[in-house]
């Protein structure tokens, strides 16, 4: 078979490609742009960064998304994980494929849905919205998610290696901290940056659980791209892309070594 | 070792009773019965065999015994003690398993230590013993390593060295050679049975590999859909299996169907064959003679002397190297297995396929078998 990449494939490639990150190079390089006009180049400057500096009502916001995300995403991947381990761990109970069912609904529910949902829920409940409700909300959004990728890694899971310790001696609850937990570690901190991506950039749900006080950043940056786009606005998204974006990476990569090993030392194993 | 006088003192205060009893266990998955009404004594010291095909429920025995299953009906006992109720990771037995199951995130020393790690030995001790069961394995200067930088007969050593650091009671094997290439596997065995001599721990070995157990093992129970179907010693399972099953699945067999005339003599479609040991055998009803293939003999002319005699024609030759089998059509067309070993070169060979010859062998070698 012939190796390497056709002209076509190429072709197809840049283009993807394009179609992809074009949208968010022009946003980044005008970040720099020294003029005030978002659609003409005055050269580069950090001066919409350092305007950046000085709205409050921008950082304000952006310390409340960053909050949020860390408190859901970290409620997210303990009830995630826990979820996980009781749909592989738990055999046929009843009521499983319903369980499993209504664990993944959030994954294909529109935001917009769920969103409502929550805020009929809080009102109901006559709960204060603002800031707890979004971070209840969204770790009801991303808490699916993590489960989706922690039963993924469990499934291929050797339990061999837990009655191995088991066998040498360790207690049950022991051997799932220090073997079971320990080996799925790369899965569940994947799910955790998955989830906190996800909190980050979540703008519909956010809008329906909040209350006034907690303005998170995309509601903020919704609303004033309204009135007009400012530089500064565009500084604001290239700082958030830079944080995904090391999040994102830094799961994939978290994620891979762990296969990585786990690879070589099935194969190993059958040598 | 210092608490291998203390053990010796154990095992001589237990000499009598044997150190693992199942009595009538039966284990079912759903409906399936793994394990039916089985009862086997294993010995204190005892280098014990498991032998039988797939799916016979060796693996379902040994994680009894670890504790990973629990019997449907029935009972173990270790050292005359019922251990249903003890946890496994409380049980006094340790178990090296098929797929070795090491731990990934942990180096070639830490595998091996952790089960003193468990203990809270303390840490010069832990490295004290963990040095002495690198060189029990042969794996010194191997400790640091990762076990996805190991082959895997080294990984092998590294599983076994972890199972044996706390000394265990009785020590499982499932298949611990199944990985490994031949040689390599042929090698293993003695290393395996000269651990065992040296340590003096009961091993329970898993196998389905006939050679591998008649090899290793003081003693082998022979199993066939989770029955028991014999136990004893190599020698006695090869020359003197208990049943038609065992027999063939022992090495291989010709099998000869026929009835008990008087006493010593048997009649067949081969005529009246003269056999030895058919005392227990009723006169009148169906035995069968199983004869093995090297203890027939094979010649040109009708041999001389007290010996059963049927003529046939070499019908087909599978040349193995060492021996040949070769298989002779009979009289009553039924074919009779024989082999020779080779000799001389290999086209020098005496017979060729279509030959007439003869087959003899002397009364007292067949088996004479009622089931
Ligand atoms: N957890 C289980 N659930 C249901 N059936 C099982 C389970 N474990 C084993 N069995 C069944 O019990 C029988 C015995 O299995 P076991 O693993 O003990 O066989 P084995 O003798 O070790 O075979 P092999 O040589 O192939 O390893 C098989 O028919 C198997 O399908
Ligand atoms: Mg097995």
């Amino acid at each position: 078979m012939k190796r390497g990449a056709s002209s076509f494939n190429i072709i197809s490639a840049v283009l993807g490609l394009a179609f992809l990150y074009l949208p968010i190079t022009i946003l980044v390089i005008y970040s720099f742009n020294a003029s005030r006009l978002v659609t003409i180049w005055g050269g580069w400057s950090l001066e919409w960064y350092r305007e950046l500096l000085r709205d409050d009502a921008v950082l304000q916001a952006a310390w409340i998304s960053l909050r949020v995300a860390v408190l859901s995403a970290s409620a997210a991947t303990v009830l995630g994980t826990l979820a996980a381990v009781a749909l592989t761990r738990m055999g046929r109970f009843r009521g499983r494929l319903l369980f499993s069912g209504m664990v993944y609904a959030p994954l294909v529910i529109p935001e917009v849905i769920t969103g409502l949902s929550l805020l009929l829920l809080f009102v109901a409940l006559n709960a204060d919205r603002g800031f707890w409700t979004i971070v209840i909300a969204h770790t009801t959004l991303t808490m699916c998610f993590v489960a989706v990728i922690v039963q993924s890694r469990l499934v291929s899971f050797d339990r061999s290696l837990e009655e191995a310790a088991m066998d040498l001696g360790c207690p049950p609850v022991k051997t799932f901290l220090t073997i079971t937990l320990r080996l799925i570690a790369p899965a569940i901190a994947a799910g955790w940056m998955l989830a906190f991506s996800l909190s980050l950039d979540d703008l519909v749900i956010a809008s329906f659980t909040t209350g006034p006080g907690a303005t998170t950043l995309p509601i903020r940056i919704y609303s004033e791209v309204r009135l007009g786009v400012k530089p500064e606005i565009n500084a604001v998204c290239t700082i958030m892309i830079a944080i995904v974006a090391v999040g994102t990476i830094a799961a994939s990569l978290i994620a891979k070594s762990g296969t990585a090993r786990r690879d070589r030392a099935a194969l190993g194993a059958q040598v | 070792m210092a608490d291998g006088g203390e053990a010796a003192q154990n095992n001589a205060a237990n000499e009598q009773s044997p150190l693992v009893r199942f009595e009538a266990v039966t284990k079912r998955f759903g409906s399936v019965a793994a394990i039916e009404s089985f009862s086997l004594d294993i010995a204190h010291g005892e280098f014990f065999a498991l032998l039988g095909p797939s799916g016979c429920g060796k693996t379902t025995l040994l994680r009894m015994l670890a504790g990973f299953e629990t019997p449907t009906e029935g009972r173990i006992l270790l050292d005359r003690e019922d251990i249903d109720a003890v946890q496994p990771h409380r049980r006094p037995v340790n178990m090296m398993f098929q797929n070795y199951a090491l731990f990934p995130h942990l180096t070639v020393e830490r595998n091996i230590g952790f089960g003193l790690r468990q203990e809270n030995a303390t840490r010069a001790e832990i490295s004290e013993r963990v040095t002495e069961m690198l060189a029990l394995v042969r794996l010194q200067g191997f400790g640091r390593r990762r076990i996805d930088q190991l082959s895997g007969g080294q990984r092998q050593r590294v599983a076994l060295a972890r199972s044996l650091i706390k000394r265990p009671r009785v020590l499982l094997l499932d298949e611990p050679l199944a990985a490994l290439d031949k040689k390599l596997r042929a090698e293993t065995q003695f290393e395996l049975m000269e651990l065992q001599r040296r340590l003096g721990t009961t091993f329970v070995i898993v196998t389905h590999d006939q050679e591998e157990a008649m090899i290793v093992a003081d003693r082998i129970a022979v199993m066939n859909h989770g029955r028991l179907m014999q136990v004893a010693t190599p020698s006695e399972i090869y020359e003197r299996p208990n049943s038609r099953w065992v027999a063939d699945f022992i090495g291989e067999v010709t099998i000869v169907e026929g009835r008990i005339s008087a006493s010593g003599a048997m009649d067949s479609a081969l005529g009246q064959l003269r056999v030895a040991g058919t005392s227990g055998a009723k006169s009148g009803g169906t035995v069968w003679l199983a004869l093995r293939p090297e203890k027939i003999g094979m010649s040109g002319e009708r041999p001389a002397g007290e010996l059963n005699k049927v003529p046939g024609t070499i019908s087909e030759i599978g040349y193995r190297g060492d021996i040949s089998i070769y298989k002779v059509r009979l009289a009553d067309r039924s074919l009779m297995k024989v082999a020779l070993a080779n000799v001389g070169v290999r086209g020098n060979a005496r017979f060729k396929a279509g030959d007439l010859v003869w087959l003899s062998w002397p009364p007292d070698v067949g088996v004479v078998l009622d089931s």
